[in-house]
């Protein structure tokens, strides 16, 4: 899973590894302490590098790729640091949340990292979600919840495969 | 219908008669800055440029800045490899707005660009770092971008798909009482509204409150408004912000003001009477966990943060030297002064704020953002508290999820600082 959802691609199922409340902060995602550590091959290592419950995941091997983190409203607040995003890409997790701050979900576009923007989205560890463009089914409970498009302007983007993409398209047909 | 000043901006930067909310524009960029996070965006520029034949040119070097503040001097050699990397870049493209770790020009990018007079009303102007918002104090339109998005701008000079964002309209009237500050201020609207009230929208600020309020403070009120989600804080530029860039930031050439129409069409309307505001404080661990400063009078704290790009301009040090002349700060607590830039440092120093900082016991230290983030000095044990001025108390902030921030205005933290308990300064 490489990219954010658009109502062309096939339904992904994703188990919940984690859940977290509201308003969980950039300074949580991605400690100010190792932002030193800019490139996205290394900040992978960092992630909820103060929530042991993440570490214990990650040391365990029971985060494997596509496995989502369901959160509350606000997931991203604070910074801008670009890690927050890639940190989470590294990890091929998708972000399943109530809400998403501004430049954190402009970020996980511009990186392709999924977030599914999901208002009502209720889920305990361990249940299947099916996510579709405008739906999320959690497979586990039944329950059906209404997903936020995100905006067309930003899917263009998705649809380039990321911003560095999407730049180049419009760098070289400048040059010609 | 009338604009707000949002869409004033976006349409002379995309070169339209008008725009409104929710439509998706790509304004030309007036001002692009980046701190130490630069190394970043090199790499993604690079990235961007791989594959084109074509030499990675940035589309105005004239219109980048880069000023290095988070971690100076260098704490790491991965920093300091870091920050040399930016510099070769620098040279090689010929970004004259480069701030490096010097006395004669440093200080935090959100002080070195209003005091620099790099920021003018009307502008676009976007930042690698989420307080961009602050720039707004100038009647800018100024918001934080990610490194990569920056990369992009380093490219085209414009932001791509960039939706026009709603506005709050907040009016603020009555004069603030003796020992309250801007900071009491937009504490309390965060407290009101949520850290996600203004979320994906814009708070433009007016009222008497805003008019008879200095460039510094209305900096304040910008510099928290992404505390509570906005993409940016705007004041209308007027006489003061025509005098700050004068006489503070030395601009000569011409300033257009750009003001929103009497019929503009807001999301919000809040309105506040600041004459009754008591001072606030935002407990841990959110910064919309605002109380008046009495709820939690009497908490044990063990350092005292005075600074940042929040509270750290000459006003902030005044005040607090005001309040700990002659005093001292009390046993058992560390109290920590980060000036926002050099040109402070210096203008405390002649004025002898710094003198009687140090003279109470405080350490003075140098400009930068210090402990805010918890990058470098200043280091909380566990269990400790710190009252702070800076602008973000989340969970392990200043690097140790262990520990609470409180923030608060200069003058709540001097008064504090003396008793060693949080403490009203009235």
């Amino acid at each position: 899973m490489t990219a954010n959802h658009t109502p062309d691609d096939a339904p992904v199922v994703a188990r919940v590894v984690m859940t977290l409340g509201d308003d969980v902060s950039t300074d949580a995602i991605y400690p100010g302490r190792f932002m030193a550590t800019v490139l996205p091959s290394e900040t992978p290592q960092y992630a909820f590098a103060d929530y042991p419950e993440f570490r214990a995941l990650l040391r365990e091997g029971s985060m494997p790729a596509g496995s989502a983190l369901v959160a509350g409203s606000n997931f991203g607040c604070g910074s801008s640091r670009e890690q927050a995003a890639s940190t989470l890409r590294g990890h091929n997790l998708v972000v399943v949340a109530r809400g998403f701050a501004r430049i954190f979900v402009q970020n996980a576009v511009n990186l392709g990292l999924q977030v599914v923007d999901c208002p009502e989205i209720a889920a305990s560890a361990g249940d299947v979600l099916e996510i579709t463009a405008d739906l999320v089914l959690n497979k586990t409970t039944g329950r059906r919840f209404a997903v936020q498009p995100l905006p067309m302007a930003r899917q263009v983007i998705m649809k380039a495969g990321g911003l560095i993409a999407y730049t180049r398209q419009r760098l070289l047909a400048r040059q010609s | 219908m009338g604009m707000t000043i949002v869409e004033k901006i976006l349409a002379r930067a995309t070169g339209q008669p008008g725009v409104r909310a929710g439509e998706v524009v790509e304004p030309a960029v007036d001002l692009a800055m980046s701190h130490e996070n630069a190394a970043l965006v090199i790499n993604q520029f690079h990235e961007i440029y791989q594959g084109t034949g074509l030499e990675p040119t940035i589309w105005d070097p004239s219109r980048v800045s880069i000023i290095f503040d988070h971690r100076v001097p260098a704490e790491s050699a991965k920093t300091a490899t870091n920050q040399k990397k930016v510099r070769d870049f620098v040279r090689h493209h010929g970004i004259a707005k480069f701030h490096d770790v010097r006395g004669d020009q440093g200080g935090i990018c959100h002080q070195i660009l209003p005091e620099s007079g790099y920021v003018r009303p009307g502008q676009v102007v976007v930042g690698t770092d989420s307080h961009t918002t602050t720039h707004g104090a100038l009647g800018a339109f100024a918001f934080g971008i990610g490194a990569t998005e920056m990369a992009s701008v380093w490219t085209l000079g414009t932001v791509l798909n960039l939706e026009v964002p709603s506005t709050i309209r907040v009016v603020v009237n009555g004069r603030l009482s003796e020992f309250v500050s801007p900071k009491d201020l937009i504490l309390h609207l965060i407290g009101r509204i949520s850290a996600r009230g203004a979320n994906f929208r814009v708070i433009e600020f007016h009222g008497e409150t805003i008019r008879n309020m200095s460039t510094s403070g209305r900096l304040v009120l910008c510099n928290m408004s992404v505390e509570a989600g906005a993409t940016s804080g705007i004041v209308p530029a007027d006489e003061e912000t025509v005098r700050y860039l004068r006489e503070e930031a030395k601009v000569g050439d011409e300033i257009a003001a750009v003001t929103p129409d009497a019929d503009a069409s807001y999301n919000q309307v809040i309105e506040i009477d600041a004459s009754r505001l008591p001072p606030q404080i935002a407990c841990p661990h959110t910064v919309d966990n605002v109380k008046p400063v009495d709820a939690v009078a009497g908490t044990k704290i063990h350092q005292v943060v005075v600074g940042s790009c929040t509270n750290g301009r000459l006003d902030d040090l005044a005040a607090v030297a005001r309040i700990m002349k002659g005093k001292k700060v009390a046993a058992g607590v560390r109290m920590l002064v980060f000036p926002a830039s050099w040109r402070i440092y210096t203008q405390a120093l002649r004025a002898g704020h710094l003198a009687d900082l140090i003279e109470a016991g405080a350490v003075v230290m140098n400009p930068g953002c210090g402990c805010c983030l918890g990058v470098h000095q200043g280091a909380l044990a566990d269990g400790e508290v710190a009252l702070s001025t800076t602008n973000r108390n989340f969970q392990g902030r200043m690097g140790n999820p262990k520990s609470e921030v409180y923030l608060c205005s200069p003058e709540v933290a001097a008064a504090s600082a003396l008793t060693g308990v949080i403490r009203d300064p009235r």
